[in-house]
This record gives structure tokens, sequence and C-alpha cells, in this order.
């Protein structure tokens, strides 16, 4: 075996791989070329600034995580260091993996902003979050800059009952910075067999400052904004339009269709879900926008044109819910919701989920666009909101047209 | 045989039993033989002008009946029917 002195060793290891200038790499970058970028320098050094674009995999991970990144050995790969020596080494060692257009950055990042090109300094997690979410770093899904997108959303849970106890703890637990909380009720004895986010002490209190406290004692890092009303037609758009996605865990037909229609105006998706007795269903409402390239899917009114007539479908109140049923089904709400802000896996859009816990069943079945959906079809006849307690048959609250907020409305209140 | 997978809501009607298997050519005469048997389920799930109530949706394995034949859709042997009524959950009236 030859033995090299750094000198020598760098020496051939530039003689075997691509070197490129700040100049040509911008260039190239400018043109739109696929090429992967990697930063492969130490933490500390990146936190001041990197080349817009560039992956981040220190030098000592790069060979063991370049290939979650780049797969394909004919595309080519941009490593850059601070000067351009510990990047050709490294691009030497992606040679050896089979790379064959690997290239270093002359003067690496110095060169690079000394040349006066952007960079951009990274949103980096602090100390006690890299410990307090390493398990989520640890997945090739979630990592560092997956935890910043979990820190930097909003969602609002119309609900702090069933559904939003688990939805809300998990998210809050995830890092999902912001998260609102509708709900008019306050805390009931009967609510606490499956509503963990209340408990005995908060029996009587507003369910919106039990669920501050309960959330923000999982992770301070959370912004909880509580919203003690009735959601209605007046504030609906209001609220929502402050969050990226809404996970819908309200208890009435009245609440579905009006939540179902504002997030489809705004274009938000909506992670809606339903329980009743051993049975639950879960879906994920994407509105269709164009501009941003998304495709979309059906929406509560598609899959469920007319609501049923009063009393026609028995309620938990009336038939009761077994406890940990909506454990299960609002903690795949908060499952949804992470994958729609880190943009992984699929979702449940366009399929409905049927959990069945009696028969311990998970059935997914197809749901389409209705071409004639007042909301989303293609010629819309619903284009604001409109007074859903007597769309659904019930007395009127005047909720389109009265501001003020009145018995019939409290009647609406979230359980 | 089809096997007709009964929402929790109409197991009232079928003494409890969540699954009940039916034989049929198409959809509506699925839903007439399970009739015969339970008595009461078709005024539940169709309207007075027999079709399947806007609040409920029937499926022939994974897909929706409206984006087939509706009740005319055809059902096979081992087909599974899902009936899926919209539900809301707990409101105390």
């Amino acid at each position: 075996m030859s033995r090299l002195n750094r000198d020598e060793l760098l020496r051939l290891a530039k003689s075997q791989i691509t070197e490129i200038s700040a100049q040509e790499l911008k260039q190239r970058m400018e043109a739109g070329e696929d090429m992967t970028v990697v930063d492969i320098r130490e933490r500390e050094e990146f936190v001041q600034g990197y080349i817009p674009d560039a992956i981040f995999i220190p030098r000592g991970h790069l060979e063991l995580q370049i290939e979650q990144h780049q797969q394909d050995r004919e595309k080519p790969i941009v490593v850059y260091c601070a000067g351009g020596v510990r990047s050709a080494l490294a691009a030497r060692n992606l040679k050896e993996m089979g790379y064959e257009n690997v290239i270093s950055l002359v003067g690496g990042f110095n060169g690079w902003k000394n040349a006066g090109n952007d960079f951009k300094i990274p949103t980096v997690l602090n100390e006690e979050q890299r410990i307090r979410y390493s398990r989520h770093i640890l997945l090739n899904e979630v990592g560092e800059a997956g935890q910043i997108k979990l820190l930097n959303a909003k969602v609002l849970l119309i609900g702090a009952g069933g559904l939003g106890s688990p939805a809300a703890m998990y998210l809050a637990a995830a890092g999902v910075g912001t998260l609102g909380i509708v709900d008019f009720d306050t805390v009931d004895v009967s609510n606490l067999q499956r509503q963990l986010l209340h408990g005995n002490k908060d029996v009587g209190r507003p369910k919106v400052e039990s669920a501050a406290d309960r959330l923000k004692d999982i992770n301070p890092d959370v912004k909880v904004i509580p919203h003690r009303e009735p959601i209605t037609s007046h504030n609906a758009m209001e609220i929502i339009h402050n969050y990226d996605i809404v996970l819908n865990g309200s208890d009435n037909f009245p609440t579905r269709y009006l939540v179902n229609d504002a997030c489809q105006f705004l274009g938000k998706p909506l992670v809606d879900a339903s329980i009743f007795m051993f049975e639950g269903q879960a879906t994920v409402y994407q509105p269709a926008d164009e501009s941003r390239g998304i495709e979309g899917g059906p929406c509560y009114r598609c899959l469920y044109p007319d609501p049923p007539p009063p009393g026609e479908v028995p309620s938990c109140a009336e038939a009761g819910v077994l406890g940990v049923l909506p454990g299960i089904v609002g903690s795949i709400q908060a499952i949804e919701a992470i994958k729609l802000i880190l943009g992984v896996g699929e979702s449940l859009i366009g399929r409905l989920l049927m959990i069945d816990t009696l028969d311990m069943t998970f059935r997914t079945l197809k749901v389409q666009r209705n071409p004639d959906c007042p909301v989303c079809g293609e010629h819309p006849t619903v284009t604001a909101l409109i007074d859903y307690e007597q769309f659904c048959g019930l007395p009127s609250s005047n909720g389109a047209s009265n501001g003020a907020v009145e018995e019939a409305e409290r009647e609406l209140a979230l359980a | 045989m089809a096997t007709v997978l009964v929402p929790t809501p109409l197991r009232r009607l079928t003494g409890g039993q969540s699954k009940v298997e039916v034989t049929g050519n198409d959809v509506g005469a699925l839903l007439t033989a399970i009739d015969g048997q339970f008595p009461g389920i078709r005024t539940k799930l169709l309207d007075d002008n027999g079709e399947v109530k806007r609040f409920i949706n029937v499926f022939v394995n994974d897909d929706e009946i409206r984006t087939l034949q509706g009740l005319d859709t055809p059902v096979k042997e081992n087909d599974k029917v899902s009936i899926v009524p919209a539900m809301a959950g707990g409101q105390e009236k």
C-alpha cells in the first residue's frame, strides 16, 4: 500500500475528480440544471450560511446518507466545504461509490460568498429542540428540515373533544408550532371518559383553557391560540384563513358542512373524521388549486351532498361511543396533518378510511370528486357560507346574517 | 353470495350483525334481499324515488356505486358491499 502525506493525497484526489468555479456553479444552477449540491461542512459552519438549495450532509455522514438524496449514479453531484479541500477528498469517495459525475467546488463556500453570490442562513433547531425531537430527526422523512416545517406549521382544531384531544396532544408533542383550538364548551364529567386533554380538576373550566394548559405542559415550544366561541358563518373564514391545515373534530352536521365549505373557499386542506359507537371514518379533503399545481380531491359535499334529516342518524350522546375510539381516529388525523405538513407519504385524499374496532378491521374506500358538487364541482352554486342550521333542517339561528351569538348557536357548541 | 357490511347505525335492524351474506345480481337486488331478511333496511337506505339517500354511500368493493352503475351495479360472488352513512359524532341534544 502506498504511503501518502496529506498534500499527495489531495493531489491524487484532485486528479481523479472534476472541479468547478463558483462562477460556473452559479451559472449552471441558474440554468436550472438537475444537480445535487451538497454542503459537507460541520454543523457550526453550515449554520453561518449555505448555498441556496444545497442539502446539508456533514462529511462524516456523506457516504452513509448520499443515496437518500441521490441514487442516480449519472446525475451530477456538486460537493462543497469551506475552501475546497475536504470536498475534493469527499468527491473522490463518492466516485468510489459509483457516482460518475462528482464535482468539487473550488474555493468552497468562502469562495462562493466572496464572489458576492447569494447565500442563506438556515433556520436550525436549538440544542434543547435537537434533543426533544431527536426521534423525528432520525427519520429520513422528517429530519431537521422537516422538524422546522412542523414548528412553522399552523393547524386549527375544530373542537377540543374526543377527536381533538389525541390530535392536539400528538401534534403538540410533535412540535407543530401553532395550534388553534375552536371550542365554546366547558368540561363536563361525562367528557373525561374519552377527552384526555381535560382532567378532573378541569370540570367546569372552558375546554380551550384546560387544553392550552395541557398542551403547554406537553411542549412549551407550541403556541396555543384559543378561540372560545362557536364557529359560525360569521367567523369561520376569519378564523380559518390564519391556518395551514384544519382538523375537524366537530360533533354535528351543520359545523361539518360549514367547515368543509369554508376550507374549500379558502383552499385549506381539511383532515376530517367522525366516530360513532365502535366505528370511525377518516379522510382528507384537499381543495384543488391549479396555480399551485394541486390536483385536489373530493370534499365533504361530494361524499354527502345532503345532510340526514334531524333524528335520522343517532348521535353518540344517544347511542354512546367507546372512549378509546377517538384516541385511534384522532391520532390518525394527527398523522395525516403531519404528512401534509412534511409532504411525505400518501395522504387520505380521495380515500375514506373505515375503522371498525369490534371486528378490528381497517378498510379504505375510493371516493371521487362529484362534478355536480355545489361547492367544488364544475358549476358551483354555493359560493359563500350559508345558514347551515337551516341547511341541516334545524331551527335557524340566522347564522348568515346576524352577528349576535344566539341561544340556538350555543347548541352548536362543540362537545 | 356477496357480503354486505352493515354500518353501526343500521345494526339495530340486523340483530347486531356487522356482516350479512346475501344473494343478488346487482346492488338493488341485494338490498331487496337483505330487506327481506331484515325488514326496514331498504327504507333506511333509499329515498321515495328509490335512489340511495344523499347522505349514504354504497360501495361495491372499493368503488362508490354512483361512479359505477348505481343500483344496477353488478355484484359478483364474494364481492363486498359497504354501506357508509354520514356520521357526525356526539352532540347532546
